[in-house]
């Protein structure tokens, strides 16, 4: 079910996604990634969860760009262009088949504030009722990242502290 | 290396918005709690503004002794949130189950919104000190054309 309030921000999404495929200028490349993130932003905004939609605005369209320009320091700001010899016919076929299947999977998936939704019926309301008396936290969704599934979280710190180990190794060695 | 940006206007108005950068995400770091924020992005808030220092004063100024630093405390903040999760195992609790430890003249939900506070400093520790590691060992990279 489509709703028309969001078909301007769908398209820009879409437009934004498409030049930073297309664009041949890498710099240029990274930025209109940086654009996109930023309107990904604000459909998430769009669609009220407020806090990935600040996840989303600080890191993808404010970290990764900076973070992108830097890793393209170190090398020619422009495309290769040898690397487009010829069409590769069956990730072009095989993508084709895979978003017609993504499209008859979605209209099984419940709308958004659906109330007989599997994730609505038995979980979502216990942490509605019960996460700021247990722990005095009226931001529900910092409750159950810090609290009720913290676990996830520290793997989560041990993936972003594993890949800042990650490029210390790999680019900070002596003898190459 | 990366050396220091020479227009006095860049220079000026950093030293003027840093300040509030880093307050602001320290300000998003606290209010999680309450509104939409917390560690993840107050952390990446204040590496943002220790990239800004590193960007507009160089590599080798002394405006940026606080990103120096943070790169001898990789790990800390890994350590302060499983440490907070052995903390509660020390006091006869599940791993990160905050209420087991008894903090005297606090409630039990005041002891666990105590313990979201603390694991979110270790989160935004960690993703701060990791994003300035990242951008130190990327500009590492061209000193010398030790790469390639």
């Amino acid at each position: 079910m489509l709703v028309w309030n969001d078909l301007p921000l769908l398209i820009l999404l879409l437009v934004s996604a498409f030049g930073a495929v297309i664009v041949r200028d890498l710099i240029g490349a990274v930025l209109i990634l940086g654009s996109y993130s930023f309107f990904l932003a604000l459909t998430w905004a769009w669609l009220g969860s407020s806090d990935v939609a600040f996840t989303e605005a600080v890191v993808g369209s404010g970290m990764s760009t900076v973070l992108f320009l830097f890793a393209l320091f170190q090398t020619v700001p422009k495309e290769n262009p040898s690397s487009h010899r010829d069409t590769p016919w069956f990730a072009a076929i095989g993508l084709g088949i895979l978003g017609l299947l993504l499209l008859y999977g979605g209209t099984d998936v419940p709308r958004s504030g659906d109330l007989a939704a599997p994730a609505n019926v038995y979980l979502s309301p216990i942490y509605i009722q019960q996460s700021s008396a247990q722990m005095n936290t009226p931001n529900m969704v910092t409750a159950i990242l810090m609290d009720y599934r913290s676990l996830d979280t520290l793997i989560e710190t041990a993936v972003v502290f594993t890949a800042g180990v990650a490029c210390a190794i790999l680019l900070r060695r002596q003898n190459p | 290396m990366i050396a220091a940006h020479d227009s006095l206007i860049v220079h000026t108005i950093t030293r003027v918005l840093l300040p509030v950068i880093q307050l602001y995400g320290i300000y998003v770091l606290f209010f999680g709690q309450y509104g939409p924020g917390g560690g993840f992005v107050g952390g990446v808030i204040f590496g943002a503004s220790l990239i800004l220092t590193l960007l507009v004063f160089g590599a080798r100024s002394n405006e940026n002794y606080l990103a120096k630093r943070a790169l001898r405390v990789e790990g800390l903040g890994l350590i302060i949130f499983a440490g907070i999760g052995g903390l509660c195992m020390i006091f006869a609790g599940q791993f990160l189950n905050y209420s087991a430890v008894p903090i005297p003249g606090f409630d039990l939900p005041t002891t666990r919104s105590i313990g979201i506070v603390g694991t979110m400093i270790g989160v935004a520790v960690d993703i701060a000190v990791t994003t300035i590691s990242i951008v130190d060992s990327l500009s590492l990279a061209d000193q010398e054309g030790r790469l390639v």
